[in-house]
C-alpha cells in the first residue's frame, strides 16, 4: 500500500448514544457519506442513521450450509457405495436415511464457520492497525463508555475547517484530527 | 420467564425490582464504566488472589489422575478397567455421556435463550459457554481412550489412506464422531467470536505490555465500528440459530448409540428427547455449581443476581419434569410392550442386584429437586441451590450408570449374565477429568473475560436512544 499522507478524518467524541445518533443523522443530512460510528456495544440507531441495514453475512452462511450438506452427503455416498462397500446386516449400500445425520452435522459446521469467518472477512478483520487508534482519546473510550463519530477525509464534502465547525455545533466532548 | 404482578406488601429488599416483583437482572446503580472496570479488573489485575492459586493447585493435582490413569491405560490396555463381557461398556461411556450432557446448558443459554430474547442470560452466557467447551474436552477424552488403541483414534475420521479403508456411515458410532466434533468446533467458534469485542476492551485497558499484545492479537483489531457491529450481530444470531438444532441433535445422536442397539432398556424411541432434557437438566445444575462460588469469590452479586439463580432453578424444574416423564414412560412402556425382555429389564433395574442405583437416581434426580424447587424461597437460597446442583449432577451420573450397566449385565441369555464393578483406574480417570475441568475453568476466569461486557452494556438504561439526541440521562431517569 502506498504511504498515505494528511489526515484520515475528524473524530468527535460523545457521552451518550443519543447524541451520537443525532450527530450522525445531521451529518448525513448535511451531505456527508464517508463516515463511521464507533461504539462500545451495538447501537442499532447509529446503523440506521448511517443507512447501513443489509449485510451479506446471511448469504455467506447459506452458501456454507449448502456446501456442507452437499460435501457430507456425496462423501458418504461415495464411500459407502463405491469406495468401500460393506454389507451391514443386509442393509442397502445407499442407506440415505443414515447418511442424513452426518450431513446434518456438517451443514451446521460449514454454515457456522462461514458465518463467523464470513463476518470477519466482510469486516476486514483481522486488521491490527487502523488510523482511528491514533486519536489520543479513542482507545480510552471507544471500547468502554464513549461514542465516536468519524467523518472521513475521503468524503468530497470534507474540509478540515468547515467539518470541524460542523461537528462542534453538537455537544461533543472533543473533536480531534486523526492522522493516518 | 413469567413475571408476577407487583407484590402486595412493601418490599424492603432493594434487589427486587418494584415493577415486576422479581429480582433485578442487574443491580441498580451500574454504568458502562463500572461494569467494564469490574469485569476487566478481574482479568487485568496484577494481584491474582491467593485463593485462585490454591484452587489451581488442588484442581491441577486432581487432574493428574487423567495423566497417571491414561499412562497406565496406554501401557496395559483397557483390561485395567472394570469392563467385562457382557458389561462391555462401563465408566468410559457413562462419563462421556455425562460430560457432554453438562455442556448442553452452555449452548442452551448462549443460543436458545438469545433467540428467545431472554436478556438475563447475558451475565452467565460466557462462562456457561466456557463450561460447555471444557465439558466437551473432558467428554472427548473418553471415546478416544476407550478405543483400545488410542494412537489410531484418527481412523474414526474419513480420510484417504493407503489401506483404502473408510468409516461406515450406517453406524451410530460414526455419527457420534461428526456430532461431537461439530459441537466442539461450533462451541469454540461461538465462544471466541463472542469474546472479540471484549478482547478489544481488555487491549485498551491493559497496562502490562504482554497483556496489551496478547489481547490485541486476540481482538483482531476490533474497534467497535457500527458496520462491524451490525455484521457481528448478524453472525451471532445466525450462530445461535445454528447452535439450537445442533445442541438438540448432539445428545440425540448420542442416544442413538443406545437406541439403535437391539437391547432391552436401550431400544426405545423416547431416548432422544429424554437424553436432551436430561442433558440440559444436568447442565443447568453445573452452571449453578460454578456460578455460586464464582459470584461469591469475585463479588459479582450485582451482575449474577438472584434473578439468574431463580431463572436457572426454574429451567431445572422444567427439564427435571421432562426427565421424570421419561423415567415414567420407560416403566410404562416396559409393561405396555408386553415384551418379556423389556419387563424383566425394568424389574431387574428396580429390584435386581443394582436396584440401589435406580432408587438413588430417583431420589436425587426426581424426589429431592422436583419437590423443593417449587418454592421461591429455596430457589433464591444460594446455599440450598448449590447443594441441590451437586445432588442433581450426581443423579444424572447415576442415570447414565443405570442405563449403561443394568441393561448390559443381564443379557438375553442367562448363561452370559455377569456383573459390573468399576476398578480404581475407572475412578482415578473419572475424578481426574473433574480436576481437568476445574483447572481449565480456573484458567478461564483468570485470563478471559468471564462476563460479556459488551452484552451487559446493552442492558443498562443508559443505552436508550431518544429521538433528537436528547441526553440519555433523562431517559434513564424516566426509566428508573
Amino acid at each position: 500500500m502506498p504511504p498515505r499522507e494528511g489526515i484520515y478524518g475528524l473524530l468527535a467524541e460523545f457521552d451518550t448514544p443519543g447524541e451520537l445518533v443525532h450527530a450522525t443523522e445531521q451529518a448525513r443530512l448535511a451531505g456527508y457519506r464517508r463516515m463511521e460510528c464507533y461504539t462500545p456495544y451495538p447501537v442499532e440507531d447509529a446503523a440506521i442513521a448511517l443507512h447501513f441495514h443489509k449485510t451479506r453475512v446471511p448469504l455467506v452462511c447459506l452458501l456454507g450450509g449448502v456446501m456442507g450438506v452437499t460435501t457430507a452427503f456425496l462423501m458418504e455416498t461415495w464411500i459407502n457405495v463405491w469406495a468401500y462397500p460393506l454389507n451391514i446386516a443386509g442393509r442397502p449400500l445407499f442407506s440415505w436415511p443414515a447418511f442424513i445425520i452426518p450431513a446434518y452435522e456438517w451443514t451446521i459446521l460449514f454454515s457456522g464457520f462461514s458465518a463467523c469467518f464470513g463476518m470477519l472477512a466482510l469486516n476486514g478483520l483481522p486488521q491490527l492497525y487502523h488510523p482511528v487508534f491514533n486519536a489520543p482519546n479513542f482507545r480510552n473510550g471507544a471500547t468502554t463508555d464513549k461514542f465516536f463519530l468519524c467523518l472521513e477525509a475521503t468524503d468530497p464534502m470534507f474540509s478540515p475547517v468547515e467539518t470541524r465547525t460542523f461537528l462542534e455545533q453538537f455537544p461533543a466532548i472533543s473533536v480531534v484530527e486523526v492522522d493516518h | 420467564m413469567a413475571t408476577k404482578g407487583p407484590m402486595q406488601d412493601p418490599i424492603v429488599d432493594p434487589r427486587i425490582d418494584p415493577r415486576t416483583g422479581e429480582y433485578a437482572v442487574i443491580a441498580p446503580g451500574q454504568n458502562f464504566k463500572s461494569i467494564t472496570q469490574k469485569i476487566a479488573g478481574i482479568v487485568l489485575t496484577s494481584n491474582t488472589p491467593l485463593g485462585w492459586f490454591f484452587g489451581l493447585m488442588v484442581a491441577g493435582g486432581v487432574a493428574m489422575g487423567v495423566v497417571i490413569g491414561c499412562t497406565w491405560l496406554f501401557l496395559k490396555g483397557v483390561g485395567i478397567w472394570g469392563i467385562t463381557i457382557p458389561g462391555a461398556w462401563g465408566f468410559a461411556i457413562i462419563n462421556f455421556v455425562w460430560w457432554i450432557g453438562i455442556g448442553h446448558a452452555g449452548t442452551l443459554i448462549s443460543a436458545i435463550l438469545l433467540l428467545f430474547k431472554q436478556t438475563w442470560r447475558n451475565s452467565i452466557n460466557r462462562f456457561a459457554e466456557a463450561m460447555t467447551i471444557f465439558a466437551v474436552v473432558c467428554a472427548g477424552t473418553f471415546p478416544l481412550i476407550h478405543v483400545g488403541r488410542p494412537w489410531l483414534a484418527y481412523w474414526l475420521f474419513p480420510y484417504p489412506n493407503t489401506m483404502n479403508v473408510w468409516p461406515q456411515f450406517r453406524s451410530p458410532l460414526a455419527w457420534d464422531v461428526f456430532a461431537v466434533s461439530t459441537y466442539a468446533l461450533i462451541s469454540i467458534i461461538f465462544w471466541y467470536m463472542g469474546m472479540i469485542p471484549d478482547f478489544g476492551t481488555l487491549r485498551d485497558r491493559a497496562t502490562m505490555p504482554l497483556a496489551k499484545y496478547m489481547y490485541g492479537m486476540l481482538s483482531m483489531g476490533w474497534r467497535g465500528s457500527t458496520r462491524h457491529w451490525i455484521r457481528y450481530e448478524s453472525a451471532s444470531l445466525l450462530l445461535a440459530g445454528l447452535s439450537t438444532p445442533l445442541v438438540l441433535s448432539v445428545h440425540t445422536v448420542i442416544s442413538f448409540d443406545f437406541a439403535v442397539a437391539a437391547l432391552a432398556g436401550w431400544h426405545t424411541t423416547i431416548f432422544p428427547p429424554y437424553f436432551v432434557a436430561g442433558a440440559i437438566y444436568s447442565g443447568f445444575a453445573m452452571v449453578i455449581t460454578l456460578a455460586v462460588p464464582i459470584r461469591k469469590f469475585y463479588h459479582l452479586e450485582d451482575l449474577v443476581t438472584l434473578r439468574h439463580l431463580d431463572n436457572m432453578a426454574k429451567v431445572m424444574l422444567g427439564t427435571g419434569g421432562i426427565v421424570a416423564y421419561g423415567y415414567a414412560m420407560e416403566v410404562f412402556m416396559a409393561w405396555y410392550s408386553a415384551s418379556h425382555w423389556e419387563f424383566f429389564m425394568m424389574w431387574n433395574r428396580m429390584f435386581g442386584p443394582m436396584g440401589w442405583a435406580y432408587w438413588l437416581l430417583i431420589l436425587t434426580n426426581i424426589a429431592i429437586p422436583l419437590t423443593t424447587l417449587w418454592s421461591r424461597k429455596l430457589r433464591v437460597n444460594v446455599t440450598y441451590l448449590f447443594i441441590l446442583s451437586l445432588i442433581v449432577n450426581t443423579g444424572m451420573w447415576f442415570e447414565r450408570f443405570v442405563i449403561v450397566v443394568t441393561s448390559l449385565y443381564r443379557e438375553y441369555l442367562p448363561s452370559s449374565w455377569g456383573t459390573y464393578r468399576a476398578t480404581k483406574w475407572d475412578y482415578i480417570i473419572y475424578v481426574g477429568t473433574m480436576g481437568l475441568f476445574t483447572s481449565l475453568f480456573l484458567l478461564f476466569v483468570r485470563f478471559l473475560p468471564m462476563i460479556p461486557m459488551s452484552e451487559i452494556r446493552t442492558m443498562l438504561p443508559q443505552t436508550k436512544v431518544t429521538p433528537g439526541g436528547k441526553n440519555a440521562e433523562t431517559a434513564s431517569q424516566e426509566a428508573s
